[in-house]
């Protein structure tokens, strides 16, 4: 299979590819890691008149620490999160979960993030920890919490003329923990059900913060704000967990498809919520 | 656009559409009819192979990404005597049957006992992962995996 026609362009910096982009408009598309963009072009569910490749684009590979930040830039492969001795909590749990190790080399953080794939883990990810999005356009840079970049299933709050070139993940300075729980039929599938959890624990032993988001079971990775609620100014518990787990369950929005039930995704739901929020806890305790 | 690609350290030069896959460019530019294609939809891992030493599956990357880039196929493996351990524990353990997944197989161990010489049967079934065989089950595939990592280790 072949994708329809198109120009390409191997941008050589941040400026090139923004340029690129800004020219071509919503028709242009940038090649990352490709990894869900080129099977949908070979499927044609997508036909982009023009592909800005930024492979080639020096700097953008920055996986790095700084301000409290996790920085992961737009090169960052699943593969390089997944080795790193600088990711954590549910950062550090999902990168392996990410399909399979070979997508894993060339897939990006980034790109996945920007693909908006409802059913794709790093948004849940980033949902659950608070993490931004910085975009580079003709005008400059701007950021974009990651609430406000997931507009809806494949839709992302990026303009025509914007391009993303990191994410930022806040590193919490006390006591944290995080974990991302995943069924999937087979490795490379996508999730059937999964979920993300991010404790952060006070000085005096309770949830001083909290993030709890869906991948899956849900038109568009949602950060479930009512189990959160629950959570924080509490102590962990299995009780507390299992409540947390039970308002995941109904603010979920899973369907009956080949991979189950509704009914059967939405106790799964429940089940990993508590499980996520209990190995998140146990970190952050640790 | 004109690119040139090492394959198996020989460059091809070639024009190609940007939308040429990086596998048609093997088979047919190339003419390495090893790296086969099956699924087409970067679910099999039949197309893999090594860019620049890390496995990726070829029929989702275009061409015109590997331009300057180095590729090694399953025409690449060589040993001592013309076969490469990894080809003479496939051989040796009944790693294979129809064959048609094999290629990728053993480009993938290349790269995991590049990494890590001694794995478990656990580290070779992960790395494997993305790669499927509708015929023997893994289990002889894992044991050639490790038996060449042991017999490379020796040499």
């Amino acid at each position: 299979m072949f994708p329809s026609s198109f120009d390409y362009v191997a941008a050589r910096s941040v400026e090139e590819a923004v340029a690129e982009k800004a020219s071509g408009g919503d028709d242009t598309r940038v090649l990352a890691g490709g990894q869900s963009l080129l099977p949908m072009m070979k499927m044609r569910l997508a036909a982009p008149a023009k592909l800005v490749d930024i492979n080639r684009v020096v700097g953008l590979d920055t996986l790095e620490r700084t301000n409290g930040h996790l920085r992961v830039g737009a090169l960052v492969r699943h593969a390089d999160v997944a080795r790193s001795d600088l990711a954590f909590g549910a950062v550090e749990s999902a990168a392996p979960w990410i399909s399979d190790p070979l997508v894993r080399n060339l897939g990006t953080l980034c790109g996945s993030v920007a693909h908006c794939d409802p059913e794709g883990d790093w948004n849940s990810v980033l949902l659950a920890t608070g993490a931004d999005v910085v975009a580079r356009g003709p005008s400059g840079e701007r950021t974009i919490p990651i609430a406000d970049f997931v507009v809806d299933f494949f839709t992302n709050a990026l303009r025509p003329d914007e391009i993303v070139t990191e994410v930022r993940i806040p590193v919490p300075a006390g006591r944290s923990g995080g974990s991302y729980q995943k069924l999937e039929r087979k490795v490379g599938d996508y999730a059937t059900v999964a979920v993300a959890a991010h404790v952060e624990l006070g000085p005096d032993g309770t949830i001083s913060r909290a993030g709890v988001a869906l991948t899956a079971v849900v038109p568009r990775n949602t950060k479930v704000v009512a189990a959160e609620q629950v959570l924080v100014g509490n102590r962990p518990s299995d009780e507390l967990f299992a409540e947390a787990g039970e308002v995941a369950a109904q603010a979920s929005e899973p369907r009956d498809d080949v991979r189950g039930s509704a009914e059967w995704k939405r106790n799964v739901v429940r089940v990993f919520t508590r499980r996520a929020l209990a190995a998140a806890a146990r970190q952050a305790s640790s | 656009m004109e690119i040139t690609v090492t394959v198996n350290g020989q460059d091809y030069t070639h024009d190609v559409e940007p939308r040429t896959l990086l596998v048609d460019f093997i088979r047919t530019k190339a003419e390495l009819t090893g790296t086969h294609i099956g699924c087409d939809t970067t679910s099999c891992g039949a197309c893999t192979v090594l860019l620049d030493g890390t496995p990726v599956k070829s029929c989702t990357v275009l061409a015109v990404q590997a331009d300057g880039r180095s590729i090694t196929t399953v025409e690449g493996l060589k040993g001592a005597d013309g076969v490469h351990p990894i080809q003479a524990a496939f051989k040796e353990e009944h790693g294979l049957q129809c064959g048609f997944c094999t290629p990728g197989m053993m480009l993938v161990a290349v790269a995991l006992l590049e990494q890590n010489p001694a794995p478990t049967d656990d580290d070779v079934r992960w790395a494997i992962s993305g790669n499927l065989c509708r015929c023997t089950g893994y289990m002889n595939i894992v044991k050639a995996v490790r038996a060449a990592g042991a017999q490379m280790a020796t040499t």
